[in-house]
């Protein structure tokens, strides 16, 4: 047993009076969760704390809070790791999640915010017409790839720090996202290309991420919301081609094709093909609305005419080699690595497979095909 | 100590003034730097965000290159960009992953002669001078040192997440090293909200109001803790922080007048260089208070 100070943020908006700190001493075995600790200031100190929890294994979702200012789960949070990232004075600070209003204390307005983003990327699955006789066959491959979207518990941690959505409160936000991309990679899905002109069209859509990394941080369950949205991205503009209105799939391929031609950055032309061009009816006031910018820019000379307008680096042979290979492939290769892992995590696992192929009698395998006999 | 030297595209762009003090500064600490002049863009996350494979590909042929220069006796590769931090180390992640993709990438770059090994060391100058360097021995470096010069880090999200990938822990704490430099330097580490938060600049042409409102938003939130000045190891940060900063300033409807160094330049100021040398001429929100606090003869400066 060891003792632990906790820091807990107090708020009731019924009472009209401001947020306090709430400090309480437990007494627990250090192995023992954040979640315990404010169960038993609660039970034991104050029977006012609002706290919101259920299965207390990490799997429900429920109690989302920040722990020392990182969202988490308070249920999968160790009291000694706690207090290792705590501040100077060794004490836990427990506050409610943020990017949603507060209902009392530690519990947050899910409804208000999260659900109904969710809500809105239709997540559940439109399934291929005509429906088959049987079971969807789908590759092994391409479930395992949805199942890391499918971890996600929908417990908020990732809208609690979405650095976007801070700032633009309709972003449609990481979870949302996360989820739009359970259904997009799933080849039994109908709606690919809706969802992802629906989304690429929204202004708080899937060009609206900063790329900014925090919900990969934020959450419990290794769903990597970001990497997802990229991947929503690159579908968006690479397998339908769609022409957003936001410069999303504009902006992608004028840095592409700027790097192709000069090899590294030529930022002059950059903003104006990302509109669409230089003459395009879009860039026009957003080049004059940048104007006094330019000018400053020219009279500090941070830029100078000669450098904006003519194009001194030109990209090397082997740079143009790459893309013409790469670019020029029929099919994209994209190494994921939650689906391969790394050479050191599958050392010895193709042995495992093998000793167990040569166990099994030969059958059929699970996608349909006949396995091969050992 | 001698880098294989990736200057990145911006700071040779519209921030010509980091890659300047970048050079200003190396000698005084004694970095021999071999530049990287064939090297293309690390992609910003945005070429990746079209090709993995493609943003894999050219990071790969640049860390070939300055594997050439490593066998030649450079310690490491080092980078003055968050975001090409951040970009590479992402895609060396995958390349280090798995020796058959390394090989498919190693197969488009043998054209070229080139081949990736695994393993390259590529760091950011703020880490080097942490790691490398040493605050001890910057410490000694200091001709000029920042007393009573209050300035706010601005690290820039590639440069400090996702933890795990950056190798940022206990033991390592590169989230916390500018503020680390700024003490060595001399000077007080203003705490405000937004100094691990996003710059907005990726969505700058995507949604530019939710962009500048981050820039203004921090911005602010440094005014209100009354720093004199930002420091960023991000160019691109930068970008959106100085430049963009009077569109900032109009889109959160405050005055801001938030000057922002590069990293370099608040090294340089500390070990003596000049602000002209430095290029502080060329920044759009004049850095008035870095200036007068370095009781350099502003009529040097010139041109403001």
């Amino acid at each position: 047993m060891a003792e632990f100070k906790l820091k807990i943020r107090r708020y009731d908006p019924e009472t009209g009076a401001a947020p306090y700190w709430d400090e309480h001493t437990v007494e627990l075995e250090p192995h023992r969760s954040v979640l315990e600790g404010i169960l038993q200031a609660r039970n034991e100190n104050d029977g006012s704390i609002g706290v919101r929890c259920s299965c207390r294994s990490a799997i429900c979702g429920s109690c989302g809070v920040r722990v020392n200012g990182k969202p988490g789960l308070a249920c999968h949070t160790h009291l000694d790791d706690a207090l290792a990232s705590a501040g100077e004075d060794g004490v836990i600070e427990v506050e409610p999640m943020g990017n949603m209003p507060i209902i009392k204390d530690l519990i947050v307005d899910m409804d208000a915010v999260h659900w109904k983003k969710i809500q809105r990327v239709t997540p559940w699955l439109i399934g291929k017409e005509p429906v088959p006789e049987r079971e969807y066959i789908v590759s092994r491959e391409s479930m395992i790839d949805v199942t890391q979207s499918m971890a996600c518990i929908q417990c908020g941690a990732c809208v609690s720090d979405c650095l976007s959505m801070e700032v633009d409160p309709l972003f449609v936000g990481p979870a949302a996202l996360a989820k739009t991309y359970r259904f997009v990679g799933d080849p039994r899905d109908a709606a690919h290309e809706q969802r992802l002109k629906d989304l690429g069209e929204d202004k708080h859509g899937i060009y609206d991420c900063t790329h900014c990394f925090k919900c990969i941080e934020a959450c419990p369950k290794g769903v990597a919301p970001m990497n997802q949205i990229m991947r929503l991205r690159r579908i968006a503009g690479n397998d339908f081609h769609i022409k957003d209105r936001n410069n999303g799939e504009r902006h992608e391929m004028a840095f592409v094709n700027n790097i192709e031609k000069n090899g590294i950055l030529h930022e002059a032309d950059l903003l104006p093909d990302s509109y669409g061009g230089k003459f395009h009816p879009r860039a026009v006031p957003e080049l004059i609305s940048s104007l006094p910018i330019v000018m400053t820019a020219l009279l500090r000379r941070k830029m100078t005419p000669g450098k904006a307008l003519l194009h001194p680096h030109k990209a090397p042979d082997g740079v143009k080699r790459i893309f013409e290979v790469v670019e020029g492939r029929d099919e994209r290769n994209e190494f994921n690595l939650y689906i391969s892992g790394t050479d050191a995590d599958n050392e010895g696992t193709a042995e495992v497979a093998e000793a167990i192929e040569a166990a099994e009698p030969a059958g059929v395998a699970p996608d349909g095909t006949e396995g091969s006999s050992a | 100590m001698k880098v294989a030297y990736w200057p990145g595209c911006v700071s040779r762009g519209f921030t010509a003034e980091l890659h300047g003090s970048m050079a200003a500064v190396a000698p005084m600490l004694n970095i021999e730097l071999v530049e990287l002049d064939r090297a293309s863009c690390c992609g910003a996350g945005v070429i990746a965000e079209h090709s993995q494979e493609l943003a894999d590909t050219l990071n790969a042929r640049t860390f070939a290159l300055a594997q050439q220069e490593i066998t030649q006796g450079a310690d490491l590769m080092m980078n003055i960009c968050s975001t090409c931090q951040g970009a590479q180390s992402e895609c060396q992640q995958r390349l280090d992953a798995s020796a058959e993709y390394r090989a498919q990438v190693n197969e488009t770059l043998s054209d070229e002669g080139l081949e990736y090994q695994d393993g390259i060391i590529n760091k950011n100058f703020l880490w080097v001078l942490v790691e490398d360097i040493g605050l001890d021995k910057l410490k000694t470096l200091v001709k000029q040192p920042l007393t009573d010069l209050r300035v706010g880090p601005f690290y820039g999200c590639y440069i400090v997440r996702p933890t795990d990938r950056l190798d940022i822990n206990a033991a390592q704490p590169r989230d916390e090293y500018l503020g680390q430099v700024i003490e060595a330097l001399g000077g007080t580490v203003i705490d405000y909200a937004g100094s691990h938060k996003c710059c907005g600049f990726p969505i700058i042409t995507m949604n530019k109001e939710a962009s500048l409102e981050q820039a203004g938003r921090h911005l602010g939130d440094a005014v209100d803790a009354e720093a004199d000045c930002l420091v960023t190891p991000c160019p691109l940060c930068h970008l959106n922080l100085d430049l963009q900063q009077p569109m900032a300033a109009k889109q959160v409807g405050r005055e801001l007048n938030m000057p922002v160094l590069h990293l370099p330049q608040l090294v340089g100021l500390a070990l003596g260089v000049s602000p002209k040398e430095l290029g502080l001429q060329h920044h759009i929100v004049k850095p008035t208070s870095v200036i007068d606090w370095s009781q350099a003869v502003v009529g040097g400066v010139g041109g403001w």
